[in-house]
């Protein structure tokens, strides 16, 4: 009977312990958003998580975005041009890139860089004591370290995703016009005829929910993270991990959302 | 008769099956210094975490000025432990924060002063522990251990707090830098008039800083007594600690 039980037993565990750590994850969201409206505040260290997730991570995100929309309307050619529908290649690579690759993509790329890095550094504040110190002079963790953070992720990842589309539907336009002999008027106005502020206010929603989300994680891994250097490079691990999971499967919860009709 | 500044009683706390402390009862009387000794793992830093409210308690009161933080509404209890200054034992300074905004790290964050301010109140206390003013420009980082610990001392002194916390403030210090720290405190705690509590595994340091002593094993404070009282008192647990022996009842208790 033992023998029978014991996987129940392991996948009830498992269970258990994914709900609590949803549970946990949760109050400490609603703590950390609770946190942005209530003073005392910090312009400082909001300023400094813009720089942190928004400026240093310009790079990388306007190079992952030229060279997605390049590949894209290439992609496009090699397989529209098998039905003769060349000419919707920039309404595929404009589409593409605002509803879906701008704000997942440069969502994966912070996550990558941006939340890596806020793990890192709030682990290592928790492994060091300066956590508990910040307690100890007054200071309210979640409203000195989380909160500015989350308020910066949810504003500067849309403003990423506008510079990702834009850099985007210039990759595809550089290809289109440099390679694939499209006339520059033809490919733009075909580019803005198929466009509606719905595809792009939707890719910007999504974003802002993914900035939320890389923030969010990076600082919830990093917070909780435990037993020194090997503590926090596993923090810095799951925030990486964890917010690449959600952002891919809030996509799909979000594009249901925004696009079904 | 006195009223304690800090009165502990019945204090317990678990993690899950293991009982750290078990009913702790200690006083702190006004500027007195009290350093708590014990082996590793016996409770010190649960002890002075329970006070500071990073670890909360199974049962117990704390009170400080007559008043239980534990039962306290959330503000009341902040204002009661915004009169604790802390040493961390590792500094636990800021590395992504220059040294002066260290020190005056607690007086920004309450408002109570303005930066250009601070960073003249910072270079008053830095000098209060004996460092020049232009280290205040420099990083955590780029200081020694005991460099640090002076800053840590300065941050914690900063507000002038009428309770101080020193968990371990000589470890990983040479003899020399030891001591000096040992002075630093015995001046900060005389000038502020405060009440300190400390954690030290050594006993030189913990004649130097302390009045008072207490002995923490399997939870409960098993003595107190003087701190001049460490070496020679008859309690076989304190004699067998302070002098570190390895026959005795400690471990025996470690070998159950």
């Amino acid at each position: 009977m033992k023998f029978l039980l014991s996987p129940v037993a392991g996948i009830g565990a498992t269970v258990l312990g994914m709900l609590a750590w949803l549970g946990e994850l949760t109050l400490f969201a609603l703590s950390g958003l609770s946190h942005i409206w209530r003073p005392p505040f910090y312009p400082r260290l909001v300023g400094r998580a813009f720089m942190e997730i928004g400026f240093y991570s310009l790079p990388v995100v306007a190079l992952t975005a030229l060279f997605t929309g390049m590949v894209l309307a290439l992609q496009s050619y090699t397989g529209f041009s098998r039905f003769g529908a060349e000419s919707a290649i920039a309404s595929v690579v404009v589409l593409s890139v605002t509803r879906e690759l701008g704000p997942v993509l440069a969502g994966l790329m912070v996550a990558g860089r941006a939340g890596a890095a806020m793990a890192a550094e709030l682990g290592t504040m928790r492994v060091t004591d300066q956590i508990d110190a910040l307690s100890t002079l007054s200071t309210e963790p979640m409203k000195y370290l989380v909160a500015p953070r989350l308020l910066a992720g949810i504003i500067v990842l849309p403003l990423l995703v506008v510079l990702a589309d834009i850099i985007g539907v210039l990759g595809g336009f550089l290809v289109a016009t440099q390679k694939l002999g499209f006339t520059p008027d033809t490919y733009l106005i075909s580019t803005f005829t198929n466009l509606r502020s719905n595809d792009v206010i939707s890719g910007l929603i999504k974003a802002a929910v993914f900035g939320f989300i890389i923030a969010l994680m990076g600082c919830f891994q990093g917070y909780r993270s435990r037993g020194g250097a090997q503590g926090v490079g596993a923090a810095t691990t799951a925030a990486v991990v964890s917010a690449s999971i959600m952002i891919l499967a809030l996509d799909y919860v979000l594009t249901q959302v925004l696009f079904s009709k | 008769m006195t009223q304690p500044k800090l009165r502990i009683r019945g204090l317990k706390k678990a993690f899950g099956d293991k009982r750290v402390l078990d009913g702790i009862d200690l006083d702190l009387m006004p500027g007195t210094g009290t350093v708590v000794i014990g082996g590793s793992g016996t409770g010190k830093s649960v002890l002075i975490k329970c006070i500071l409210g990073l670890v909360t308690p199974d049962t117990g009161i704390i009170e400080i000025d007559g008043e239980d933080v534990l039962k306290a509404p959330r503000h009341r209890a902040r204002q009661l432990r915004a009169q604790i200054g802390m040493l961390f034992q590792n500094g636990a300074l800021f590395d992504s924060l220059p040294v002066w905004e260290n020190v005056a790290f607690g007086l920004l964050a309450g408002k109570k002063i303005r930066r250009a301010a601070a960073r003249d109140k910072a270079a008053e206390v830095l000098a209060q522990v004996g460092l020049d003013a232009s280290v205040g420009a420099l990083s955590p980082a780029e200081l020694s251990g005991g460099m640090q610990k002076r800053v840590a001392l300065a941050r914690a002194i900063a507000a002038e707090p009428a309770i101080m916390f020193f968990d371990e403030p000589t470890t990983g210090l040479d003899p020399i830098m030891g001591a000096v720290i040992d002075e630093l405190i015995v001046d900060c705690v005389k000038r502020l008039g405060s009440t300190s509590l400390s954690i030290t595994h050594d006993m030189a340091s913990a004649q130097r800083i302390a009045d008072r002593a207490a002995m923490l094993y399997e939870g409960r404070v098993s003595w107190s007594g003087p701190a001049a009282d460490l070496l020679t008192t008859a309690d076989p647990v304190v004699d067998q600690f302070t002098h570190g022996r390895a026959q005795g009842p400690i471990k025996m208790a470690l070998r159950r």
